[in-house]
């Protein structure tokens, strides 16, 4: 089925569970889904295990859905920065659980999640902290960890535009993890800052094909 | 006179090869960027999913949508290319970058790197994406003091710290002295305002002189 499009953010997220693993794309604020993290924290949904590169920055977006005592635990790869204050007041109050994962891995334990990979081994963190535990195997006379994928229940993204289809484009690094997280979830809602008429995107020129996207809002212009 | 950072990233900048493609880490590596000669063709690769990254943005260059790792926005250069995370990371974790600059709180000897956290009981863990660096690039360079602010070296014979990668150091560039690491152990390539005797006094790792 092709996209479903929202009349707004709170549609879009409409129907988003307690107890959710939502994955959220953007690095920093580049390419966070901002509008959609909003209508989230208004629909309700509570106890979330949210995944993402980072934990939130300033006041908005996933801060903002932290702040608000939503998410039960974070994944992700650098949840520490001059402005994730919210995050380090919930992580110090053990508030909030943390999952540190080096940043390779989580990209790519969100990709084999969408193309159906079991699990696969790499040699990223091999004898350190972030292995213990976990098994590993000596390939090609080099130490491999074997990694899980991460499925979402649903994926949030940030795109720049998106046919009637779904068929999504990006601009710039917001692109980040938005193609690989939207593969990965059960339910992929794109905010985008416009939707045009099909056959207005050059097919060469897709980078997240109709497929993988459920739901699409226009959110207009960045600023 | 030992090194001024600049100094560092200058000496750094030399030794990469012309035409290179490298990740350069945030803090102190992001200052080598300033040093290649005009026409050295090195390829500028940021996590976030972008090769021929350009220089800081200023002013009206600021885009949201265009930034490095660190999040600072930059700018793009002609044959820049963009690409989402999974492949950004596949071009570290396959081998294809040529030389990425890590800063470190501790190397060893062996070429252990440790970067990412101190282990402090109440410090918050974050490791980016240092640790597919560390195991993914051709050659990794780390560049820090020789010495960290208390006195105590930072080129050691095992880390304290725990370990972003292992055995994956292959220079390292300091303040006093660059360093090669290989299977001979510890080389000093060069020193600046000291010599190899009063560095070695100061290390608990045997030197080798070039």
């Amino acid at each position: 089925m092709t996209a479903a499009h929202c009349a707004d953010p709170d549609e879009a997220v409409a129907g988003i569970a307690d107890g959710s693993t939502v994955l959220v794309g953007g690095f920093g604020m580049a390419g966070m889904p901002v509008q959609l993290i909003d209508a989230l924290i208004r629909q309700g949904a509570r106890d979330l295990t949210v995944v993402s590169n980072n934990a939130g920055n300033g006041d908005t977006g996933l801060a903002a859905l932290l702040a608000e005592r939503r998410v039960r635990k974070v994944i992700c790869s650098f949840p520490r920065q001059s402005d994730s204050w919210v995050f380090d007041g919930l992580y110090r109050a053990g508030e909030i659980e943390l999952e540190v994962v080096p940043q390779g891995n989580l990209a790519e334990r969100l990709r084999a999640a969408g193309a159906g990979i079991g699990a696969f081994f790499c040699p990223t963190g091999a004898g350190t902290p972030l292995a213990e535990g976990k098994e590993t195997r000596t390939i090609a006379g080099r130490t491999h960890v074997l990694e899980m994928p991460i499925h979402g229940d649903v994926a949030l993204i940030g795109a720049h535009r998106s046919d009637r289809m779904g068929n999504l484009v990006y601009r710039k690094t917001a692109r980040n993890f938005g193609p690989v997280m939207a593969t990965a979830a059960a339910l992929t809602v794109a905010q985008v800052h416009d939707v045009v008429e099909i056959g207005r995107i050059d097919p060469e020129h897709v980078v997240t094909p109709s497929i993988y996207v459920d739901r699409v809002v226009a959110v207009g212009s960045e600023q | 006179m030992s090194l001024s950072k600049d100094e560092m990233a200058a000496v750094v900048a030399r030794d990469i090869p012309r035409g290179a493609y490298v990740n350069l880490g945030i803090g102190q590596p992001t200052l080598i960027a300033d040093h290649f000669e005009p026409g050295s063709g090195v390829v500028l690769h940021t996590e976030n999913g972008m090769l021929n990254m350009g220089r800081a943005a200023q002013g009206p260059e600021i885009d949201p949508d265009l930034t490095n790792a660190g999040k600072v926005p930059v700018t793009e250069l002609p044959g820049s290319s963009y690409f989402h995370h999974a492949d950004s990371f596949a071009m570290m974790r396959g081998g294809h970058l040529d030389v990425c600059v890590l800063g470190a709180f501790q190397v060893s000897a062996g070429g252990d790197l440790a970067n990412w956290h101190t282990g402090a009981p109440d410090a918050i863990p974050a490791v980016g994406g240092a640790m597919d660096l560390a195991i993914g690039a051709k050659q990794v360079f780390v560049m820090m003091t020789l010495f960290a602010k208390d006195g105590s070296p930072k080129l050691v014979p095992e880390c304290t710290y725990p370990l972003t990668g292992m055995g994956c150091v292959d220079r390292v560039y300091t303040d006093l002295a660059t360093f090669a690491l290989g299977a001979d152990g510890v080389r000093v390539l060069e020193t600046f305002g000291t010599t190899v005797d009063d560095i070695s006094a100061r290390l608990d790792v045997p030197l080798r002189r070039a």
